[in-house]
């Protein structure tokens, strides 16, 4: 895809602001619409467009535009090339859940739960569960290594945040999953070293028969500072929502978070925390309400107003008065 | 052709230009079936003779040059070019400035432009376009958005009068997008497109102008509201079904 941007042309009248996909518009916009263009695209090139189109794929739709996209290329390698790169990266991204065998509850794929590529923790039931990204399934589960655990005064602290987190999750989220993870000092036996908890709360709506689909993903870090006995807590909520009905909206919605509470026992710290995340995300979902809300007279006001100033249809019939608008604008010397 | 304009609907509307890209490097084949079904955000030049911004589409572009309604002039200037009749070039004319003024109107700044055809019909068609810029640093007169992006085209076929009477079929496309971004709110995040068509059959003793601009504005005022409420309102129905408000006790489902 090249772009260029045209500069202006010294002695002409004219210049140009915008840059234009300039060489596949007009070739396309030529009469000769059967000929192809002389330099075809590379495997490489088709396989990194590929993954694109995958990457950008909202939560929930990668499926829908994996089918799509493998009509459009027509090239079962480059799409099965693509996809293996892609996948992983749009799974783990989006924080997708897979259910693992045996009832055992589901895991949820990400980079804090990562292990290896196709291997990820879930330190609830201390098993790892492998993964087949293309097809999002769990294809079979193992018990976790000692490597692979945090030290017990770890898990300590990672169990009882866990547990209040849980409660916090089936209250707030009709269908919410979640996750602690040690990220940071995993192996630490006991107090006198920092180390770093991410929580992950993560909830889809998939309705594509509404042509709906949602997505909440919360991810918390809990840097747990040993020397000044501090919780610095770093929170990144992201909302999204499509809706594609004969036409199609996409809602984008994120913001940052910063709080800090004091070091303390492991059940403590994590009502404190579980606390804090309560607070904050309850907060944000208001302040997205009041945001909805003032879309209609406010916000969206100043893309196009309801209705004009004079609060009536515009007067179309009304020829004369626009001559005479114009008499009074050249009058006043308002004319452009 | 399908998968790919299915691919499209996909993709975020902010980024359609890229999407509709690659999509025509992929299936160059398809370019101008693609170009003829997809929107794209419009694009402005400006005709420095006449001192005004004017919007370049299909409709006012002969080879690689675009005529500016302001001047009737072709830019970059363009021999043996195509122009509308003289009567239907006064027609435009006016309609460029009425149009301006309904713009005014209701968008409280941005860009307009008038162009008009004949067709085979022994009819003509117009276009409408409306360019609006309502981020803080653009038109935006209440500074409520970081971002924000209007673009209306309006296409109406006016058939050959007929007993008096003119038929008028109208199709339009919004494309909008906006960000705000505040303290308690983070970054929020709208963007999207429609399109809806509407015919009528309607006097023409009343003048085509006003009849198309009626049209325009009735439908135009559906559409706004349409986004508002139905398509924004969907994403807002889904936030709460993800995440419903505090207020709301939820009481835990029996089966998890």
């Amino acid at each position: 895809m090249t772009n260029v941007s045209l500069e202006v042309i010294d002695g002409d009248n004219f210049s140009l602001r915008q840059t234009f996909i300039i060489e596949r518009l007009e070739a396309a916009m030529a009469d000769e619409e059967d000929e192809l263009p002389e330099t075809e695209l590379s495997y490489d090139q088709r396989k990194e467009i590929a993954k694109w189109f995958l990457l950008n794929a909202p939560a929930g739709e990668i499926n829908y535009v994996a089918k799509d996209l493998k009509a459009v290329l027509s090239d079962e390698e480059v799409y099965n090339e693509a996809a293996m790169e892609a996948f992983p990266v749009y799974n783990k991204s989006h924080m997708i859940c897979l259910e693992m065998p045996s009832r055992a509850g589901d895991v949820i794929v990400s980079s804090y739960s990562e292990i290896t590529e196709n291997e990820y923790l879930d330190p609830r039931t201390a098993q790892v569960a492998i993964v087949d990204h293309v097809k999002q399934i769990c294809t079979k589960v193992r018990p976790a290594n000692d490597e692979e655990l945090p030290s017990l005064y770890i898990e300590e602290y990672r169990y009882a945040l866990d547990a209040e987190i849980q409660r916090y999750v089936s209250e707030s989220y009709p269908k919410g999953m979640c996750a602690v993870n040690c990220v940071k000092g995993k192996d630490t036996e006991g107090p006198g070293s920092d180390f770093e908890l991410v929580v992950i709360i993560t909830a889809m709506r998939l309705s594509p028969q509404n042509f709906c689909n949602g997505s909440w993903r919360s991810v918390w870090n809990i840097d747990f500072q040993d020397e000044s006995q501090v919780l610095d807590i770093k929170g990144k909520l992201q909302v999204g929502a499509h809706y594609f009905e004969e036409g199609n909206v996409e809602l984008d919605a994120k913001k940052d978070f910063q709080d800090s509470t004091i070091f303390q026992s492991a059940d403590d710290c994590a009502m404190a925390i579980a606390n804090i995340i309560r607070h904050h995300e309850t907060e944000y979902l208001a302040s997205l309400e009041v945001a909805y809300s003032k879309l209609p007279d406010n916000t969206f006001k100043d893309l196009r107003r309801k209705l004009p100033v004079t609060r009536t249809l515009f007067p179309w019939q009304n020829t004369l008065q626009f001559s005479l608008t114009r008499e009074v604008e050249k009058e006043l010397g308002l004319g452009k | 052709m399908e998968a790919a304009l299915g691919l499209l609907r996909r993709m975020p509307p902010k980024q359609s230009e890229t999407a509709l890209s690659a999509l025509l490097s992929l299936i160059p084949q398809h370019s101008s079936d693609l170009l003829s079904q997809v929107d794209l955000p419009l694009q402005v030049l400006r005709d420095i003779e006449s001192g005004k911004d004017f919007i370049l589409c299909e409709y006012n572009r002969d080879a690689d040059s675009y005529r500016s309604p302001w001047s009737n002039k072709y830019l970059p200037p363009l021999e043996d070019a195509l122009y509308p009749s003289s009567e239907l070039r006064n027609l435009e004319v006016e309609a460029n400035d009425i149009f301006a003024i309904y713009r005014d109107q209701y968008y409280e700044g941005g860009i307009s432009s008038v162009y008009m055809w004949e067709d085979d019909n022994e009819g003509f068609v117009a276009c409408f376009l409306i360019k609006k810029d309502g981020s803080k640093s653009g038109h935006g007169r209440r500074g409520c958005l970081e971002e924000g992006a209007w673009d209306a085209i309006h296409v109406i076929q006016v058939g050959p009068e007929e007993e008096e009477m003119a038929q008028y079929c109208l199709t339009s496309t919004i494309m909008l997008s906006l960000t705000t971004d505040d303290e308690s709110s983070g970054k929020f995040g709208l963007s999207g497109s429609i399109r809806r068509q509407m015919k009528m059959e309607l006097a023409v003793a009343d003048g085509h102008l006003c009849n198309m601009g009626r049209m325009i504005e009735e439908l135009e005022g559906k559409l706004r509201n349409s986004l508002d409420q139905v398509y924004f309102g969907k994403t807002r129905e889904m936030v709460c079904t993800l995440r419903p408000p505090a207020e709301i006790v939820q009481m835990r489902l029996p089966d998890t």
